[in-house]
């Protein structure tokens, strides 16, 4: 059993601006690349029950040349806000790093 | 066609190593830019015109530029100044440059272009349907307008303009990062896709290297491509690195909306020139129909005084589920007999956020239900004075620390505070109001250019 926190040279969470949470998961070889890409472990369909929001505001890409998955997705809450616990968005990729690659 | 493009560090404040920027300016490039802010650490900064870095690390590192700057006698680009661009942000980085000239002799023309948006502009805007939602955005009313302070985000425009007219130096506003790289090229009539993708790679600094650091990038603009690398000779840059660049702080890695336009970075490829170097092909850029500044917006919620505990008995980790919900419900009638009535309950919060119980995840924590056998306890007491803040938050905190526990016959103290007060003061919150582009007559509209001779 690997997981995507074992193939990935790195995963990271992100503000894409204060309304917007993206996620990078960097692989470290081609190979776990091209594994990912045929095995889809991260959908659309996972993303949102993971993170509790509506499929339709998930953007999800498999970049080749950055042998990256990329997904995005409105903040649940604004960064700043007064519930916000995570100002830079920072730590909101860890529900990630123990989903199976296959 | 080969347009050199120096950037000294991904924001003006982090520092970069000396012999960077020394071999940068060897490397005679046509301009010095330099970003000095974002709204990436939350709303303090546009709601507040503070700055987040200091002004002796500001004075560093734009004292370097300007010395790199005359010693070439190229432009020097500095946007975003203050964190917020707002116009108290662009005239605080204006005195430091003020001082920095009187101490070490320098002469220079400054072009100021502020970026603050009023209210009555904006209302103007909203009410005529100019004022365009993105995706996601808060809804926007008249008051939430008057009570933000809004900047623009400028593009390219303004800045060419003041550069036209012979600035030495461009303190800008709340600009867009990659503007500030693009526009020399831009003027220069460079390839706009390479341009545009060379400007968003070295916007961060070497951020986009290996190893990733607060360090100097340097870009090749050529004939429908560029090259980038970085100025530190032990970092390098690679097609991978390069191409993981554009994901990062992006929400669509393949199209990048400037003011002008759209970077398509779709059709790029990424070569190593060297061990160091990259070349990039292939990168689009798509003009606009319709020229759109981003609107930023920040307001003050109240204010905050807060206070850090600690909890280690498992008999009160066990039970915080109902102890918490029970002291929340007793601060209320305790601020409605304090207060004797004068301060409504909805106009203060009291919260308790658990670090050790799902504080950083919350509903999206995977480890929902683990037990830690130690627990911080963040109090955050928010009210439409600071005054009022503390006043509750001192009550909060004395009555947290003696709950009182079921099947403990006897007062103790239920909460361990580091610090004495434990009350601390934080200021205005703020939060950010709107996400949102306007849709001006013309690039300039919205922004204000002054230029002064600094040093004569």
């Amino acid at each position: 059993m690997t997981t995507l926190g074992e193939v990935c040279r790195l995963i990271r969470s992100k503000n894409a601006g204060p309304f917007v949470l993206t996620f990078d998961l960097l692989f470290a070889t081609r190979t776990d690349y091209e594994r990912a890409k045929r095995a889809q472990p991260l959908t659309v369909a996972r993303l949102a029950k993971i993170y509790r929001v509506p499929e339709s505001v998930i953007t999800l890409v498999y970049h080749d040349n950055a042998m990256a998955i990329k997904a995005s997705m409105p903040r649940p809450i604004v960064q700043g806000d007064l519930a916000d616990s995570d100002c830079y968005g920072g730590q909101q990729y860890v529900p990630l790093l123990e989903i199976e690659l296959e | 066609m080969d347009i050199r493009v120096l950037s000294p560090t991904g924001v003006l404040g982090a520092g970069f190593k000396t012999d960077s920027l020394r071999r940068g300016v060897q490397l005679a490039p046509h301009v010095i830019a330099c970003d000095a802010g974002s709204t990436d650490s939350g709303p303090a900064s546009l709601g507040s015109g503070v700055p987040k870095l200091s002004r002796e690390a500001c004075k560093r590192d734009l004292r370097l530029l300007l010395h790199a700057r005359a010693a070439l006698d190229i432009p020097l680009i500095v946007g975003s100044c203050g964190t917020s661009g707002r116009d108290v942000g662009v005239d605080w980085m204006a005195g430091i440059l003020r001082e920095i000239a009187a101490e070490d002799g320098l002469e220079v023309r400054v072009a100021l272009i502020k970026s603050d948006q009023s209210t009555t502009y904006v209302r103007r805007r909203w009410s005529e349907g100019r004022i365009v939602p993105l995706m996601p955005a808060p809804s926007i009313t008249p008051s939430i307008i008057d009570a933000s302070h809004i900047v623009g985000m400028m593009g390219v425009e303004p800045i060419a303009v003041a550069l036209e007219e012979g600035a030495d130096v461009v303190l800008a506003g709340r600009a867009s990062d990659a503007a500030l790289f693009a526009v020399v090229p831009e003027l220069a009539g460079a390839d706009r896709g390479a341009s545009w993708h060379a400007a968003k790679t070295v916007e961060c600094g070497a951020a986009c290297a290996v190893v990733p650091a607060a360090d100097g990038m340097i870009a090749y603009i050529r004939d429908g491509y560029f090259e980038v690398e970085p100025l530190d000779p032990a970092a390098r840059c690679t097609p991978l690195s390069i191409a993981a660049h554009t994901l990062y702080e992006n929400g669509n890695p393949y199209l990048l909306t400037e003011p002008s336009g759209v970077i398509d970075t779709t059709g790029a490829t990424y070569h190593a020139v060297s061990d160091r170097r990259v070349r990039v092909c292939g990168s689009r850029f798509t003009p606009a129909a319709n020229y759109t500044i981003k609107l930023e917006g920040a307001q003050c919620v109240g204010f905050q005084t807060i206070a850090v505990g600690g909890i280690r008995d498992p008999q009160i980790i066990a039970r915080l589920g109902e102890l918490l919900p029970h002291a929340q419900h007793y601060f209320d009638g305790r601020v409605a007999e304090l207060f004797d009535g004068r301060v409504a309950q909805d106009s203060y919060e009291i919260d308790y956020r658990v670090y050790g119980r799902n504080a950083v995840l919350g509903a999206v924590e995977p480890m929902r239900g683990a037990t830690a056998h130690e627990i911080g306890v963040l109090i955050t007491i928010t009210a439409p004075t600071q005054e009022l803040a503390t006043k509750i938050a001192t009550m909060v905190c004395h009555v947290s620390a003696h709950m009182p526990v079921p099947g403990y016959d006897g007062i103790i103290s239920t909460m361990a505070y580091p610090f004495s007060p434990p009350e601390i003061e934080r200021g205005a919150v703020h939060r950010f109001t709107l996400n949102h582009v306007c849709v001006p007559d013309d690039p300039f509209e919205m922004f204000r250019t002054e230029i002064v001779e600094v040093g004569s």
